[in-house]
């Protein structure tokens, strides 16, 4: 078995089953595959649907749930939960009536809840050091409880999608068309836009409030060059997630780096890459 | 529905979007197998005319009426073509897909084997076999423009809305349409919304000027003062040598009327 320490892929593999030892890792490798289906069908709603400043505004308003939470002492969850929920039905019932001045909103929405965590926060005694995870991510933060939460969004998600996938379709490609057709158009938006801030909420321990919108936006408007059905995009990108998840947790945990921020470097590498290559085909083609 | 309700009713409808009124007391009727041309200046209202149709605006003041019940009602029984121009072309839809929303009902489940072959048919009808599996983005604007009305015909609509169907298409595609049109209209009711005036000429049984207010024609009644009324300062020909309601070219270019 000498060859075992000769090639670097086989190490790779050893490091990584090492890692497994541990529980944090196992707890963090089982999120990175919720998350990714997660992401992979709400991300390319919100980028279908045009919501990336939504859920970008939606993520840094949970963070005044986060302050709240700590300075009165209930679960930051919770905190970032009724943030989240709160703000984006918000935005959402404001950019109905306002549609031409949806993005002033959402700035105001995004930094008023980002000021009120800081100010909970500064009021808070002592050294708030967990502030900093909510911000970019801790692996070590995923517990037992996201899990079970992280599994009850997916599954819900993936029962919802099939199930209501014309209306879907049809919403998000043309809603007035959709509207005429008798789908209940308001309705659909605010399930998208409740569900949307529930699983940002989950989302925000492993890779951090501020870099939860690359994980939303970069594989799906990756996938979406590739794919001729939005079910297909959902597909490709939760794939495309779950790559990108796994690569940067052994990147973090092999140079001790914040999981979040090397997630989000590998896809956007990726990225890159890809568009690069569909540029190289279509010069080739023309 | 009894034979007297028409179609479609305007009664003294009123609507605007902040404070100017788009549409000033609109009052019409369309009649069964009516095909009514919208024509008029950008911003005149012709749209806001088909929306209301379509139940997707609610009038401020009067009502509308479509087979004697609201619009809204009555949605699922018009055929809606939308305007070309707004779809994102890198959505990842293929055109079967988008003809397939031509029969959505609400929020009821899945597509049957019968929607998918009405779907097909459709394409079909519109010449556009063969391109089922292709993405929307993929294909020309006029071939966009053909699984769009595809996709209206899936909804065995008893009234067809178009919303200028010809804006970017060539003219030999154009008559392809409006002759396909015509052969539609022996069986359901047509309102199409043109910057087109020659559709009068051939095609149309009733013409609506709009501009705000709403002056409707019937076949019989088609003269130049009334396209004069609907456009203002910027009048178009219309030269009826014995025959009816020729319509010519407009003094200005194409685009800006």
């Amino acid at each position: 078995m000498a060859f075992l320490t000769v090639s670097w892929p086989v190490t790779r593999v050893r490091i990584m089953f090492e890692a497994l030892q541990y529980d944090f890792m196992r707890n963090a490798l089982a999120a990175a595959c919720l998350t990714s289906v997660i992401c992979g069908i709400v991300g390319t709603m919100v980028v279908t649907k045009r919501l990336v400043a939504m859920a970008g505004g939606v993520a840094h308003a949970a963070y005044g749930g986060i302050g709240m939470a700590l300075f009165f002492g209930f679960s930051p969850q919770l905190g970032a939960m009724v943030f989240a929920l709160a703000s984006s039905l918000f935005m959402a019932w404001v950019t109905l009536k306002r549609q031409s001045r949806a993005d002033a909103i959402i700035g105001i929405v995004w930094a008023v809840g980002m000021a009120i965590g800081v100010l909970f926060a500064d009021l808070t005694p002592g050294y708030v050091a967990d502030l900093m995870s909510y911000l970019f991510g801790s692996i070590l933060m995923v517990t037992k409880t996201d899990i079970i939460f992280m599994t009850f969004m997916a599954v819900l998600l993936c029962a919802l999608v099939p199930l209501f996938y014309g209306q879907l379709l049809a919403y998000s490609y043309d809603e007035e068309f959709a509207r005429v057709r008798g789908v209940p158009v308001a309705h659909l938006h605010f399930a998208l836009i409740i569900l949307m801030s529930l699983s940002i909420v989950l989302v925000i321990r492993m890779i951090g409030l501020i870099l939860v919108i690359a994980l939303l936006s970069i594989p799906p408007y990756m996938a979406e060059k590739y794919c001729r059905s939005l079910a297909g995009m959902m597909v490709l990108s939760s794939l495309l997630s779950l790559a990108f998840s796994l690569s940067g947790l052994f990147l973090a945990y092999r140079f001790n780096l914040t999981s979040g921020a090397a997630i989000i470097i590998v896809a956007a590498a990726a990225y890159l890459a890809s568009e690069l290559w569909l540029r190289c085909r279509t010069a080739a083609r023309a | 529905m009894a034979l007297d309700v028409p179609d479609i009713l305007f009664e003294d409808v009123w609507f605007s979007y902040n404070c100017s009124p788009a549409v000033r007391g609109a009052s019409f009727t369309v009649p069964q197998r009516e095909f009514l041309a919208i024509i008029g200046p950008n911003g005149g209202g012709k749209t806001t005319l088909l929306k209301l149709a379509l139940g997707l605006y609610r009038p401020q003041r009067g009502r509308v009426r479509v087979f004697g019940v609201e619009p809204r009602r009555a949605s699922r029984l018009l055929g809606y073509v939308p305007q070309n121009s707004n779809f994102s072309l890198d959505f990842p839809v293929t055109a079967l897909d988008v003809v397939l929303m031509g029969r959505l009902r609400g929020l009821k489940g899945f597509y049957e084997k019968q929607d998918k072959i009405k779907a097909q048919e459709a394409l079909e009808e519109i010449g556009m076999g063969g391109y089922e599996l292709v993405r929307m983005g993929e294909l020309s604007q006029g071939q966009r423009q053909r699984v769009l009305i595809a996709r209206a015909l899936a909804s065995e609509p008893k009234i067809l809305l178009l919303d200028e169907p010809t804006a970017s298409v060539d003219v030999e595609a154009q008559g392809i349409l409006y002759d396909k049109l015509r052969e539609l209209n022996k069986m359901i009711t047509i309102v199409v919304v043109s910057h087109d005036v020659s559709v009068i000429s051939s095609y149309a049984t009733a013409v609506a000027c709009v501009n705000g207010t709403v002056y409707y024609h019937s076949s019989n009644e088609i003269k130049p003062e009334m396209v004069k009324l609907a456009y203002g300062s910027c009048p178009v020909e219309i030269i009826a040598h014995g025959i009816p309601h020729r319509v010519l070219a407009r003094h200005e270019g194409k685009d800006n009327v």
